[in-house]
């Protein structure tokens, strides 16, 4: 069955410089901040300070994965805030659970 | 009734939200895979945020670099756990094959997000040789996982002498080597059952990612999607494929960074 007849009948359009270009741009800066961060692994001294500026930096790669990868930015708005919005009940659940772990350790210590 | 409503007829007065309309302008098949995608997020998060609280739990290795001894009592710090190279023997190399892991998934997300570009042109020709570039990553990730496993599992050399409450229930001494569900030579039990049950659960998603990238490669490859008349389903595996990419960040963060 698969030796078909299967000439496309659809158009080919020409490669989008413009948007290609964007596609290497993104690639580089999701690079270069994992670089930074590996600096920062072996330079830095281990503590809050360094934890808060890695999940920052994770969470600042996650954007440009998720805007210009997924073209989610691209989105019909509703479509946009109904994937984005529930997240934010995960702020919470970062917090309570942060918290519950340093209780541990106090009681276990 | 008016004579002039139909079932789906979008009347102004309805609005947005009234019904017969698309408010998210995406096809059926985005739109879930999108909601799918969601679900997912929460279930790596409730994992990942599970990671966290246990690791604040226990105090940190906070001794030199050069005295590592791995221990039950304190979290191991991850750039002397996760430190060595295949092929090469002895060398202390620290979070060298993780970013070589990492590159390897990113660099397949950035020739999946062309693939899709050229989806978008009805480029098969193209579509098909960024479809292969990304699954030879994705297997190329997955094999690397497979190194990283059997070397956390077999473990060092010297090993570490443990007290613990082995198998049996009984409390013993001895010298561990590598890694199980019951004990690691590296630090508390918990950190290798994280490990593996994180690790493994984003490898099960890459190797399903793997197996998707293939039927799409395949199809685009001998034209089904010519004839459908759109590149769709590129669009929504590559979907997917980001998500993969999205969870390992996380996963690289934590295991490997914090």
């Amino acid at each position: 069955m698969l030796i078909q007849e299967n000439k496309s009948t659809l158009e080919v359009q020409p490669r989008n410089e413009e948007k290609v270009k964007k596609i290497w741009k993104t690639a580089g800066i999701l690079l270069a901040i994992t670089v930074v961060e590996f600096i920062m692994a072996f330079t830095m001294d281990r503590g809050f300070i360094l934890y808060f500026l890695f999940i920052a930096l994770t969470i600042w790669k996650a954007k440009y994965i998720m805007m210009e990868f997924m073209h989610l930015g691209e989105e019909a708005k509703p479509l946009f805030f109904s994937i984005i919005v529930p997240l934010i009940f995960l702020v919470w659940l970062v917090i309570a659970l942060m918290k519950e772990g340093s209780e541990i350790f106090l009681m276990r210590w | 009734m008016s004579a002039h409503s139909t079932a789906i007829g979008v009347s102004s007065k309805r609005g947005t939200w009234g019904g017969g309309n698309e408010p998210f302008k995406a096809s059926y098949g985005k739109i879930m895979m999108w909601f799918f995608l969601l679900s997912d997020i929460f279930t790596f998060a409730a994992f990942l945020i599970t990671y966290l609280s246990i690791r604040v739990s226990y105090p940190t290795y906070a001794g030199p670099a050069g005295e590592f001894l791995g221990s039950n009592e304190y979290w191991p710090v991850p750039e002397l756990v996760f430190e060595a190279l295949p092929f090469v023997h002895g060398l202390h190399a620290p979070l060298i094959f993780v970013g070589i892991m990492t590159f390897v998934l990113i660099s397949s997300s950035v020739t999946m997000v062309l693939a899709v570009e050229a989806g978008h042109r009805n480029d098969r020709n193209d579509v098909v040789k960024w479809m292969l570039w990304t699954l030879l990553g994705g297997i190329t990730f997955l094999s690397c996982q497979a190194w990283e496993w059997n070397h956390f599992i077999h473990g060092t050399e010297g090993g570490t002498v443990l007290t613990y409450v082995n198998s049996l229930n009984r409390l013993v001494t001895e010298t561990v080597f590598g890694a199980n569900l019951n004990v690691n030579e590296y630090g508390p039990p918990a950190f290798a059952q994280l490990f593996f049950f994180i690790t493994g659960f984003h490898g099960f998603h890459v190797t399903i990612g793997v197996f998707l990238l293939f039927l799409c490669f395949y199809q685009a490859a001998v034209g089904v999607y010519d004839k459908r008349g759109h590149y769709e389903m590129v669009e929504k595996i590559g979907l997917y494929w980001h998500f993969v990419d999205l969870v390992w960040v996380f996963v690289f963060t934590l295991f490997y960074l914090i």
